[in-house]
């Protein structure tokens, strides 16, 4: 065989069926930001130093001042899920300046140029987003254990968060990589990541019971999905503590809205190679 | 033969620039083609339309028998790309960067652990297969990328820039890897440069392209012959792009040209 046959010679593979290329290329993306995690994981536990505050300083703070009425519940254990949820997002609303960074390097051009879908290429990078989260959920639940937080840690309940916390903080990853798709510059998206999460923080039941919002608020709060995470991980994580919604309903709102944003998300990644 | 890369009247413009103009343009299977010219001439654009990265704004092309509009997958599979940027990433090993280049154009297992052991060994970088790349040097970085570029062995290898920031032995160890590719595959390879040594010593044909068109076209020695007796392709060069040449590039350019330096450097 000539080096020019050679050349006109197809693929000597057969590729497998477009969905099981889908979860495949997604697995792939995903664990390079595992890999990169394992050999580096200095990032991840800075960023587990927020929750920390929060819960030791904030918390006990507000517990002593019996501010905020919580019903049966105790404030340390009605703020618990929230800290779990505002960390997850909090790591999460940055993940899109990694990929900027991706970008300006020429690392994501490797992988538009692959035969990879970009919906498989952006939920891959939401997945890694999700895995993340499930580290500081860990170190929420051993500062929570050591402070006397009254965790439920029956295996229902704790798979149910792993979920609940792997699809928030995919979906906000999400909606991350789409505002560094429309920014595509690391200065623009600091300002604006900023300018994001204290109104998705503070609009949500993190802190407090939406009951207490002036109503304006309240109708924020409710097409806020971070108000679905942590209505569902205080019926999950703590003992006694209760979901305003249906919990199958926030579920569906997460997955709904992780989903919505992926399509979204697919359309806009092409931009951060051109 | 027909040609392996076609395009037809191909142009973009970035809203009131025309970064390419109306380039058509073939090469044949098996080639190293290169594309000349200074920065800003609309290199890298073309490449960035070729491997469906760009949309043009109009006209068409066709890469390894693929339209690059109506069939940008099967053309992603055909090609590799080594970006004039970073492509490795610094915070993985060598062996982990090629392993996620292998499966993402699905090779199976058997086969892809066999060619990134070979593909290690043909680029000199076995021994620091399992080191982070960001403690690579420069040469040893673009081999490794040349290297994840060429696992699906694509049939159209496309080279941006492939040694700018490089020092002389690096350079040309890097030249002697993309020939060994190119005997040992028969890949037909679409380097872009602004080196006049590089062109002269890589490729068979080049195309030099100025303020978005192409000026010239031809093998190095019938373009010397035709600006006269005694030039060199840097002559040829300067005659096509000359006199109006503006200074290096937008502050764009630059910025990028020298990070590029720097991290490879």
């Amino acid at each position: 065989m000539t080096s020019l046959e050679r050349a006109a010679r197809p693929a000597a593979w057969a590729e497998p069926a477009a969905a099981v290329r889908f979860a495949q290329d997604a697995w792939t993306v995903a664990e390079a930001e595992l890999q990169k995690l394992a050999h580096d994981p200095t990032e991840l536990l800075t960023r587990a130093v927020q929750p920390v505050l929060w819960l030791l300083v904030f918390g006990q703070v507000l517990a002593q001042a019996r501010a905020i009425p919580t019903g049966k519940l105790g404030y340390m254990d009605f703020l618990a899920p929230g800290v779990l949820a505002q960390s997850a997002l909090f790591s999460a609303i940055f993940f899109g300046i990694a990929v900027i960074w991706e970008r300006d390097l020429g690392v994501l051009h490797k992988y538009l140029v692959s035969p990879a879908s970009r919906i498989a290429l952006v939920s891959g990078k939401a997945l890694a987003g999700g895995l993340r989260a499930l580290v500081q959920a860990a170190v929420v639940y051993v500062v929570a254990a050591v402070i006397g937080i009254h965790l439920q840690l029956g295996v229902p309940q704790l798979l149910g968060v792993a979920v609940v916390v792997v699809l928030g903080a995919a979906a906000f990853a999400t909606f991350s990589l789409i505002i560094a798709c429309l920014v595509r510059t690391r200065e623009r998206f600091m300002g604006i990541g900023q300018v994001l999460t204290m109104p998705l923080f503070f609009a949500s039941s993190a802190i407090y019971p939406i009951a207490l919002m002036p109503t304006w608020l309240q109708v924020l709060a409710k097409v806020n999905p971070l108000t679905y995470q942590v209505d569902a991980l205080r019926s999950l994580m703590v003992a006694g503590g209760t979901a305003t919604f249906p919990v199958p309903l926030d579920f569906g709102v997460l997955a709904f809205a992780l989903v919505i944003l992926l399509v979204i998300a697919a359309r806009l990644y092409p931009r951060l190679g051109m | 033969m027909p040609p392996i890369i076609e395009t037809d009247l191909l142009r973009r413009e970035f809203g009131s620039v025309t970064a390419v103009e109306g380039l058509s343009l073939s090469v044949t299977p098996g080639e190293v083609f290169g594309l000349l010219g200074p920065n800003g001439a609309g290199k890298t654009t073309t490449i960035k339309m070729l491997i469906t990265l760009l949309p043009p704004t109009s006209g068409s092309a066709r890469v390894a028998g693929h339209d690059i509009l109506r069939e940008p997958r099967l053309v992603r599979r055909s090609i590799g790309y080594v970006p004039q940027l970073l492509s490795s990433d610094g915070a993985l090993t060598a062996r982990e960067n090629l392993d996620i280049s292998g499966r993402l154009y699905h090779i199976p297992t058997a086969e892809r652990k066999q060619r990134i052991e070979d593909a290690l060994a043909f680029m000199g970088l076995a021994d620091v297969a399992g080191n982070l790349v960001r403690t690579f040097s420069g040469g040893m970085i673009r081999r490794l990328e040349i290297a994840q570029a060429m696992l699906h062995r694509p049939q159209v290898l496309f080279l941006d820039e492939p040694t700018v920031g490089l020092d002389p032995t690096a350079r040309r160890t890097v030249w002697e890897h993309v020939r060994g590719l190119r005997d040992r595959d028969g890949t037909t390879i679409l380097l872009t440069t602004h080196y006049m040594d590089e062109a002269s010593e890589l490729c068979e044909r080049v195309g030099i392209m100025h303020l978005g068109r192409l000026v010239a076209l031809g093998t190095p020695e019938s373009l010397a012959a035709d600006v006269g007796p005694t030039a060199t392709l840097d002559d040829v060069f300067t005659f096509y792009t000359g006199g109006d040449v503006d200074e290096g590039g937008t502050y764009r350019d630059v910025a990028r040209t020298r990070r590029t330096a720097r991290r490879l450097g």
